[in-house]
Formats: structure tokens, C-alpha cells, sequence
């Protein structure tokens, strides 16, 4: 490991600004996913370009980058929900703890339990609270009895940070509540299944500030025991949430580094011009 | 001239004021630089002066033709000798219908007299007259107001706006025609079944358990009080739509349930149009297929099976109209689990679900409103469904539940009823009406709540 990191590091050039090489640092000290050279087309469309990335145990790694830049695109390959696109073709290796959850045998449908999404917009199912959150544990069968999934369903709400707000009325349908309410309640959903990584598809660009702090306040607490990815627009957010930044430009993973450093020290030009808003 | 003649002149004339008065416009405002001196586009005065001369002129013309042969036959009646103007109605009609037959040359009854044969050329010569007037009174029409519009262009004129006022009203006047028609049918429908009503109780045809419609022709004739029972046709539709929706729901449904979520899109593109094929097949072909294919088919197996089987029985026909109305069940249950947000079937995926678990548990209880309406829809298909019916399901009015018996419905009674030479006044021709009315409201009920709900659904989403 270490003398793979000396290597990425020391045949960087200082200011490049041609793109197909990352620059920075793509290694984690203790990696949970591990993705090398992923390439995803849509048709003839060549979306992803050759991404390595390494993502840590209990990590906040944000993908930023102008729109179509493909980290959306990159963030579903990390549980196979590119499978739905007829087109969508994905090369390369990844592996989650050791598993290659790329390969034919692997089993979609088990991947997603282990690694949870959250979507832009907040799409809780046309049923009762209760219901939403329960919707995972019953098909997955984490729950022997209806207590023990009364209690999941309440542990998930209270760490989502819902519970209080909704204790009264479980059986009120999900998609009566507000819209940041929404999304805590997908965040709740998500969680129910105990996953090992939570993805999140720009989880607050459909909200308002005070609903997306109290998401952001939300992925501080859930970082104590997940690994999670955040597509954010937000440069702002990357800075709060995230301990590692990755830049993403047509489909190449451009820069890659701690936040701090990213955001006060960027190496690459495209980098630089992205976060001082001069591409975007 | 014929009256196609003086159409097409019409509408070279209204060709030609269209260019006079784009021109007219374009002259009063001389130089290349149009915009800010006319009001409208120079083709909007243009439109302008061709309506002002077409639409009075084909007022005038469709007004002279609904009206003109009642005029003649008014002249004609008041040049009549007193001794046939004294005639009774039908009597008169009779004349008028000879005298009419032989100016066309045409056989007619009894001997043509003097007096026939001067009314026949008296008959010519109006008509003659009337064209030749309305050709006239038609082109002046045309011209004065073709010449009205044209002189009135003027820059300041606002012919874009009167050239779009009336296309508004030529469009209200379009979508009124179907309501108008709507309203119609059912008065019509509604004074004859109150005419059945006064001579049949209405809780005798609503309750009833005994249909066989006919009536006396002579005072004295055996049986010739008939019984106007209609619950045995309710029964026999009800019979006979359960069973087909019995065969198209769960069919339909799967196919769509296929279509939507698992067919790849070559397949979606195939099997779409195929089932188009099969809503787009008339329903007589469906009735003889059911009649002569299906139940012989039915009736062999169940006497196989050990069964009575009548050989029209409720299955085959059920059975077949099941069949027609897949297309139907599918492609709106297509349509309603299609209108489930994609973010739904992303959510459930994300959570680990399988394709049918999210299926069943999200993606059927979101689209199931619309599918319920989808379904009301069909089902007031099938019961307003003639055709097949008549071929297949017979005319014996049996009050039962059993699908292997020979069964009637509403609809099929009212083809037998109207069928051949009636009285338009017996009880038996009028009951058809009454039958009408009842299906109309039962469909009609059907129908919006079908369309309540599928309504209802959709704005959950959007």
C-alpha cells in the first residue's frame, strides 16, 4: 500500500491541467470499496473514464463536479443500480470488503442491502410511515416478530431523527410530510437494513437550508458507523460533511484529496477553476 | 348547376379574397419595413376577407337546404284542387310522394293523371327555380361580404384578433356537436322508455323475473300478454361480463405487468402493436370465432368432462369478450403503472428489493387506483358490447348463475326487439328503449366513476 501511494504522488506535475490522470491521492488508509479502473457506457456514450478510487471504512467522501460530469453515474455502480439502464455497460474492478460486487454471480438484490441510496429528490412509497421504514427489514427478513420490527422501525426513525416528529402518527401516509422530513424519512428507510455504505445522490438539493442542516447534522452522527458517499453541488456541503473530496470532469476522476487541502490547496487546474466558480 | 359546382366556386372565391385582401393590406402600407404600420400579419387580413366571404355564404346555402323543399311542397300543397287539400295527413303524404316520384321518373302508385302530372311539372319548375336563386342569392352573399371585409381593411384594423375569434367559435361549435349529440340520444332514449313505462310498470321491468316480449296481434291470440321482466337480461350481462372480466383482468394485467417491468424494449416493441392488432380486430369476427369456434370447443369438452353444456353458453361468449377486452385491461394498466414516478422503483431497488417485490409492494399498490379505473372502464365495455353476444350467447332468457347455460343480455334483447318489421308503438319495440336507458345510466355510472379515479390518481404525482 504505502508504496503505491508514494508512487501516485510523486509523478504529479505541479499545476497539470490536462485530464485522464487523477491527481492527488486515491488511496485510502483503510479502504472499504475499492474501484480501479471503471469505465461505464451508455450506449456509445462513454460516461465514465477510467476511474480508480478508494473509499475508507466510516469515511464522508463527497464527488463534486459541473453537471453530466458523471459522478452520478459513478455512485450507482456502487450498487449495481446502473443495471436497470438497458444500455449501461460497466468495466472494471470493484470490490466491497473484499467482495467484487461487479461480477455476473453476485447478486444485485443482496449488494443493495449491504450498500443503501438516497436520491435527490425524496420518494417515500405511497404507504404509512411505519410502513416505509419497515419495507426493508420485512423483505429482508430482519425481523422474527412485530416487535422486534416496532423497535427497528424506531431505532431507524430516532437515529434519522424523525421520531419525535412522527411518533404520533406512524400511520399517517409517508408522503403527507414535508420535504426534508421526507428525506430523513428515506434516510430512515435506508438504515432499517443496516447497511455497511450509504450513498447519497445529492441528498439536499431539493430542500431548504434549515432542512439541509439537519441532514448534514444527521451524516456527522451516521459517519460514526458508515461508510458514506455524497454527490453534493454544494461546495459548501462537500466542506462540512466530507473528510475527502473527489472532482470529477467528463467522466475522469480529476483530483482527489483530503477536503482541507482541496479546498485551500487544489492541485489541478480544473480543480481550482470548479471550486472558485469559474467552471460549474 | 350543381350544387358541388357552386361550392367549388365558393371556395375559389374565397381563395382569391384571401390574396386580395393579404394585398390590399400590403399596399396601404407601402416600403419593405412592416413592422409596428399593420396591426396583424399581412396574411391575417387575408384570412379576414376570405371568411367575410365564405361564412355568410355558406350560412345562406346550409339554411336553403334544410328549408327549401318544405317551401316547395308548401307552394305545392296550396296549388292542389280543395278536394286534395281536404286529404288526411297520410293520405297527402302519399300524393306528395307520387308527385315527387314522377317528376324524378320514378314508378308510382296508381294511374298518373292530369292533375299528378301537372303537380309533377309544377314540382320541376319550382325546384328548378329554387336552384337558380340560391346560386344567385349564394355568389351575392359571397361577393358583398368579400367586398365589405376587403374595404374595411385598414393598418389600424385588429384582423388577427377577429380572424382568431372566429376560429374559437368554430372550434366551440366542433366540441359542442358531441355533448349536443350526447344530450340527444338520451332524451330521445328517455321519451321512449317513459312511453314503455306508461304501459309497463317500472317495477315490474326492473323486478321482474320473466322476460318474453311480445304482443298481441290479434285481441284474441293465446299468450298474448307479454312479460317485461328485466332481470334475467341484468343477470344474463352480469353473467357474462364477470366471466370475461375474469378472463381479461388477470391476463391483461400480467401483460402489462410484463410489458412494463420485465419485457426488454425490442420485445415492448413487438408485443405493443400486436396487442393493438387484437383491440383493432371488429367484434363481428369476435362473435363468429366465438360462435363457431369456442363453443363447439366448450360444449365437446364439457360433455367430456360430463357436463351439460348448452351449445350457446354464457362461457364461450364471456370467454371470447374476456379475450377482446385485453387490450383494453392492458394497455391501461400499461399507462397506470407507467405514471408511477421512476423514483418509486429506484427507492424500493435501492433497498434491496427484487423486481417482483418491488413489483408487488410498491410500484402495484401506487398504480392500483389507476388500474381499478382502467378495469370500471372495461367493464362498461363488455356490458355495452352487442356483437359477440348476439352471435354467441343466444336469446333464451335464463335467470341463472350456471356459465354452462344459454343466457341473454341487454344488449342482445334489443337487436331482437328492433329487428324486422315492428309497430314502433307496441310495448314490445318500446321496451328496447327502456333496456337502452338502463344500460346507458349503468355504463354511463361506470364511466365516470372509472374516470373519477383514474383522474383522482393522477394528481397524486403531478
Amino acid at each position: 500500500m504505502p508504496d503505491r501511494m508514494a508512487k501516485a504522488n510523486v509523478t504529479l506535475p505541479e499545476q497539470p491541467s490536462e485530464i485522464g490522470k487523477t491527481v492527488g491521492n486515491i488511496r485510502s488508509a483503510n479502504p472499504y470499496i475499492v474501484a480501479e479502473n471503471v469505465n461505464v457506457y451508455y450506449g456509445d456514450n462513454h460516461a465514465i473514464r477510467n476511474v480508480s478510487l478508494e473509499i475508507g471504512t466510516k469515511e464522508v467522501i463527497a464527488l463534486i463536479g459541473p453537471s453530466g460530469c458523471g459522478k452520478s453515474t459513478f455512485l450507482r455502480c456502487l450498487n449495481r443500480m446502473n443495471d436497470s439502464i438497458e444500455s449501461a455497460r460497466v468495466t472494471g474492478h470493484i470490490t466491497l470488503a473484499g467482495t467484487d460486487i461487479c461480477s455476473k454471480e453476485l447478486d444485485p438484490v443482496a449488494l443493495r442491502a449491504r450498500v443503501g441510496i438516497v436520491f435527490q429528490k425524496p420518494n417515500p412509497f405511497p404507504k404509512s410511515i411505519y410502513d416505509n421504514v419497515a419495507y426493508g427489514p420485512r423483505i429482508h427478513g430482519l425481523a422474527a416478530n412485530r416487535a422486534e420490527l416496532d423497535n427497528i422501525v424506531h431505532t431507524s426513525l430516532e437515529r434519522a431523527g424523525l421520531l419525535k416528529e412522527v411518533i404520533d402518527r406512524l400511520d399517517e401516509p409517508g408522503t403527507g410530510l414535508s420535504g426534508g422530513q421526507q428525506q430523513r424519512l428515506c434516510i430512515a428507510r435506508t438504515i432499517a437494513v443496516d447497511p455497511e455504505v450509504i450513498l447519497m445522490d445529492e441528498p439536499c438539493s431539493a430542500l431548504d437550508p434549515i432542512a439541509t442542516a439537519r441532514i448534514e447534522d444527521l451524516m456527522y452522527e451516521l459517519a460514526e458507523d458508515y461508510s458514506i458517499v455524497i454527490v453534493t453541488h454544494s461546495m459548501q456541503q462537500a466542506a462540512r460533511v466530507s473528510q475527502r473530496v473527489a472532482y470529477f470532469h467528463l467522466g475522469s476522476l480529476v483530483e482527489v484529496d483530503e477536503t482541507n487541502k482541496i479546498f485551500t490547496n487544489p492541485r489541478h487546474r480544473l480543480t481550482e477553476d470548479y471550486i472558485t466558480g469559474r467552471i460549474g | 348547376m350543381q350544387g358541388n359546382t357552386l361550392i367549388l366556386i365558393l371556395a375559389t372565391t374565397s381563395v382569391v379574397a384571401f390574396f386580395m385582401g393579404r394585398a390590399r393590406s400590403l399596399k396601404l402600407v407601402s416600403g419593405p419595413q412592416l413592422r409596428g404600420k399593420l396591426h396583424s400579419l399581412p396574411g391575417y387580413y387575408g384570412y379576414f376577407t376570405a371568411i367575410w366571404c365564405l361564412l355568410p355564404a355558406l350560412l345562406v346555402l346550409s339554411l336553403w337546404f334544410s328549408l327549401e323543399s318544405r317551401v316547395i311542397i308548401a307552394l305545392l300543397v296550396k296549388q292542389l284542387p280543395a278536394a286534395q287539400q281536404a286529404l288526411s295527413a297520410g293520405e297527402l303524404n302519399l300524393l306528395l310522394n307520387n308527385i315527387q316520384n314522377l317528376a324524378n321518373g320514378d314508378a308510382i302508385s296508381g294511374v298518373a293523371d292530369s292533375m299528378l302530372s301537372e303537380s309533377a311539372a309544377r314540382y320541376l319548375a319550382y325546384t328548378d327555380a329554387s336552384r337558380r336563386m340560391l346560386v344567385i342569392v349564394t355568389l351575392a352573399v359571397a361577393g358583398l361580404g368579400g367586398v365589405l371585409a376587403w374595404r374595411r381593411i385598414h393598418p389600424a384594423l385588429r384582423a388577427r384578433n377577429k380572424v382568431e375569434q372566429i376560429v374559437l367559435v368554430l372550434l366551440v361549435a366542433a366540441s359542442s356537436i358531441a355533448i349536443l349529440t350526447t344530450i340527444g340520444i338520451v332524451l330521445s332514449v328517455l321519451f321512449e322508455a317513459l312511453r314503455f313505462f306508461q304501459k309497463v310498470p317500472i317495477s315490474e321491468f326492473l323486478f321482474g323475473l320473466n322476460w318474453s316480449p311480445q304482443t298481441a296481434i290479434r285481441a284474441d291470440q293465446v299468450g298474448s300478454s307479454g312479460n317485461f321482466g328485466a332481470l334475467p337480461l341484468f343477470a344474463g350481462t352480469l353473467l357474462i361480463t364477470t366471466i370475461a372480466m375474469l378472463v381479461a383482468v388477470p391476463v391483461g394485467l400480467m401483460t402489462a405487468i410484463y410489458l412494463a417491468e420485465y419485457s426488454s424494449r425490442s420485445v415492448r416493441a413487438t408485443v405493443k402493436p400486436l396487442l393493438e392488432i387484437l383491440a383493432g380486430i371488429p367484434t363481428v369476427v369476435y362473435g363468429f370465432f366465438a360462435a363457431l369456434t369456442v363453443a363447439p370447443w366448450v360444449r365437446r369438452t364439457g360433455e367430456a368432462l360430463g357436463l351439460e353444456v348448452a351449445s350457446e353458453s354464457a362461457l364461450a361468449a364471456g370467454f371470447v369478450m374476456g379475450v377482446m377486452i385485453i387490450p383494453l385491461v392492458s394497455s391501461l394498466a400499461d399507462d397506470a403503472i407507467n405514471a408511477v414516478p421512476s423514483a418509486m422503483r429506484d427507492g424500493a431497488l435501492g433497498l434491496g428489493s427484487t423486481r417482483s417485490e418491488t413489483m408487488r409492494k410498491v410500484i402495484l399498490p401506487a398504480a392500483l387506483p389507476g388500474i381499478v379505473g382502467g378495469i370500471l372502464l372495461a367493464v362498461s365495455r363488455a356490458i355495452g358490447e352487442t356483437m359477440i353476444v348476439v352471435m354467441a350467447a343466444g336469446l333464451a332468457a335464463n335467470l341463472t348463475a350456471n356459465p354452462f347455460e344459454a343466457v341473454t343480455t341487454v344488449t342482445v334483447q334489443i337487436v331482437t326487439l328492433l329487428v324486422g318489421d315492428q309497430e314502433f308503438d307496441s310495448a314490445k319495440t318500446l321496451a328496447a328503449f327502456a333496456l337502452g336507458l338502463m344500460l346507458f345510466t349503468v355504463t354511463l355510472c361506470l364511466n365516470v366513476l372509472g374516470l373519477r379515479v383514474v383522474r383522482k390518481y393522477r394528481e397524486q404525482y403531478e
